[in-house]
């Protein structure tokens, strides 16, 4: 049995973590490349939405290295990823690939469901080594993520761009490599201690930008053609709605770990967003108002096309705009996208913002002062 | 009673529970206004004030909406999140009132009230006194209402399985059958899908619907799939499309949905797979949009009418 599930962001690092300290077989797919979508949008209906036309590339790309079956996770709706390993099941069989698909479905979505899925790939391998299996892919989600938000924090700042990113992805490789819970901590460790000491402008005051939105599309740069880095080199500090440990917390760990959690985001949508609308919309509404109450410049909000909670998060953000005052940009990502079209816009926002607050004014004698 | 005006929007959900809606506030003494059947001015109100990348039904109920709103003292917009156990209802429709509040300016009081009944067990009763409590209703006789409205809207029901269209469409008996399959805020809105069903029948075609087809038989086929599908409507097509290829009767398939419809572009494209392995009948995937133009659909309709006669012959 080999196994293989799709990309995510760093999701990669954590999942090979935990199958391999198993024993299984693991195939990674390749990194998602022009080639991967091309694959995924031959096969997959054309408006569905972009992480199932990549993922099934993935797949695609994985079977070809001789990967037989998929661990992906499942749902009950009304958002349609719970229905993606069905489709993806049929456009498999269709294209001629053998893959046996396991869908962890909630509401069994659980630490012990989660066990069990995993004792069975694992043939049957004692408790306690999978739940020490689990532990060890937690701590490295864990120090990717802590490494994350430090460079989210010094690429804004970096007096030579670039070094943090050059140092982020030396710390993601050595991470992957890790080979015990002792030497990530260890890595985790040094690699912010580095960080640290990259050569900054401190006291430069810099604009404050959160991404929200839909998980898939803010956790995969490819996907959102690395607006992180192209906001930090704008000199932009960023915050995410969502990173990859809080949601493991979230959905799979019933959130034993005391993390910011999306359930709090989604208490915070209430005057606005009343109920529940599937995927992250609710959190998407939430986060930008967290976000506006931290003191945050402006929000991006990133999704597929065609994401139905996030068209109703879109609708219902320009009256959060007004009421708490943060400007927002909404942008859709689908295979057509560009990177220099997305650059141009977040250059014109990233211009507004700056106009907007005080500090990147040089002040005429006589000048009003004013926020908005 | 009062004689005030609740409002009811022509678009989404009315098109499968009007009997329901109208005659539960009519048998309490309230004046029902609805809106005119989608026009022109409708379509392009609801364009101007919905985001660009919601579809064309949510539009066009945008635009509903607007056309009623200074008219009425309630504005009747449900929050339909399931109406059946373990189904959900699209997520656009879960958020439809507050996506409505965010654009309307000085709303009529809104009857938003959550239908929920996804858990076991769930009850339509706490519906119904949330709605007496908005329009100031004794609770007991919203009940008797909702028993009766419930009762005609059972026997619309039962009239459509029959095999009939809603009152205003063309039928031609004798015709090749086709089943037309798509939501219903979509099928029986002439105006969103360029009067599909009159065309039908005009170029010889007895049309079939998702409503025609009784619901032990859509739950029959749809337990097929290997995963539950959790959207009702989604559910209901996948039911009457294994029904309708099952069919002899039935010769060809037409599934219409709008752009960017999340469940449909699932839903459609498991059944078009299944109609090509089975390799018995013709299918064809008609995706519409506010950009849609009529010609281009009556030249599809015909080429896949002109394909059902050579084939029967």
């Amino acid at each position: 049995m080999k196994v293989t599930f799709p990309h995510m962001g760093s999701l990669s690092i954590v999942g090979k973590a935990l199958f391999q300290s198993l024993g299984v077989d693991v195939i990674i797919p390749p990194p998602i490349t022009k080639r991967t979508i091309k694959l995924g949008i031959e096969h997959s209906p054309e408006f569905a939405c972009l992480p199932l036309k990549v993922n099934l590339g993935n797949f695609i790309e994985a079977a070809e290295l001789g990967a037989d079956t998929i661990v992906m996770s499942g749902g009950v709706g009304p958002c349609r990823f719970g229905y993606y390993a069905q489709v993806q099941r049929e456009i498999l069989r269709d294209l001629g690939y053998q893959y046996e698909i396991i869908v962890v479905e909630p509401p069994d979505t659980h630490f012990s469901e989660l066990l069990q899925k995993i004792k069975y790939l694992s043939n049957n391998k004692p408790i306690w080594q999978v739940v020490k299996a689990i532990r060890f892919g937690w701590v490295k989600a864990r120090a990717i993520d802590a490494v994350e938000q430090k460079v989210q924090q010094v690429r804004a700042r970096e007096v030579a761009k670039g070094t943090a990113d050059a140092i982020y992805q030396w710390a993601l490789r050595k991470i992957d490599e890790g080979a015990d819970v002792k030497s990530v901590l260890q890595i985790q460790k040094n690699t912010i201690h580095e960080l640290e000491n990259i050569s900054q402008e401190k006291d430069k005051p810099v604009l404050k930008i959160a991404i929200v939105g839909e998980i898939y599309t803010i956790l995969e740069p490819f996907v959102n053609l690395d607006i992180e880095k192209h906001l930090g080199r704008l000199g932009v500090e960023v915050n995410r709605s969502i990173y990859l440990s809080e949601w493991v917390n979230d959905h799979l760990f019933m959130g034993i770990a005391r993390l910011r959690s999306g359930k709090e985001a989604a208490k915070l949508a209430h005057p606005y967003l009343r109920h529940f609308v599937g995927g992250h919309g609710q959190e998407t509404v939430g986060s930008t108002v967290r976000y506006a109450q931290e003191g945050f410049h402006g929000v991006i909000q990133l999704a597929p096309l065609t994401c139905m909670p996030e068209i109703v998060a879109q609708s219902i953000l320009p009256v959060v705009s007004e009421q708490e005052s943060i400007p927002i940009m909404t942008l859709y990502l689908d295979e057509q996208s560009g990177e220099a079209g997305m650059l141009t816009r977040i250059e014109a926002f990233y211009d507004l913002l700056y106009r907007k607050t005080d500090f990147g004014k040089r002040r005429m004698p006589g000048e009003r002062l004013s926020r908005n | 009673m009062i004689g005030k005006k609740v409002g009811i929007p022509k678009g989404l959900l009315y098109h499968y529970y009007h009997t329901l809606w109208e005659r539960f506030f009519q048998i309490l003494g309230f004046e029902v206004k609805v809106s005119p059947d989608t026009n022109k001015n409708i379509v392009n109100a609801g364009i101007m004030s919905a985001v660009d990348e919601a579809c064309l039904p949510v539009k066009v109920f945008y635009g509903h909406v607007l056309d009623l709103a200074e008219q009425v003292d309630y504005l009747f917009i449900p929050r339909m999140v399931s109406v059946a156990e373990k189904e959900y209802m699209c997520p656009k429709l879960l958020g439809l009132p507050d996506m409505l509040r965010a654009c309307l300016v000085n709303p009529p009081r809104l009857i938003d009230t959550t239908v929920n009944l996804r858990l076991k067990n769930a009850q339509i009763g706490p519906v119904i006194k949330e709605i007496c409590e908005i329009i100031e209703v004794p609770e007991n006789e919203g009940k008797i209402a909702w028993c009766m409205a419930e009762k005609a809207q059972e026997d619309y029901k039962q009239y459509m399985q029959l095999g009939n269209l809603p009152s205003g469409f063309k039928s031609c008996s004798g015709g090749y059958s086709i089943a037309l399959l798509g939501h219903g805020y979509n099928i029986y809105d002439p105006y969103i899908n360029m009067g599909m069903i009159d065309k039908l029948a005009e170029m010889g075609a007895s049309v079939k619907t998702k409503e025609m087809v009784p619901s032990d038989i859509v739950d029959k086929f749809a337990s097929q799939l290997p995963k539950k599908m959790f959207w009702t409507f989604g559910k209901q097509l996948v039911g009457s499309g294994l029904y309708y290829l099952h069919d002899p009767q039935v010769k060809g398939i037409i599934f219409v949905a709008s752009f960017g419809c999340g469940p449909d572009s699932m839903v459609g494209e498991l059944l078009e797979r299944w109609a090509r392995r089975s390799n018995t009948k013709p299918f064809m995937f008609i995706t519409i949009d506010e950009h849609s133009g009529e010609a281009g659909l009556v030249t599809r309709l015909e080429a896949f009418m002109d394909m059902i006669r050579r084939r029967a012959s």
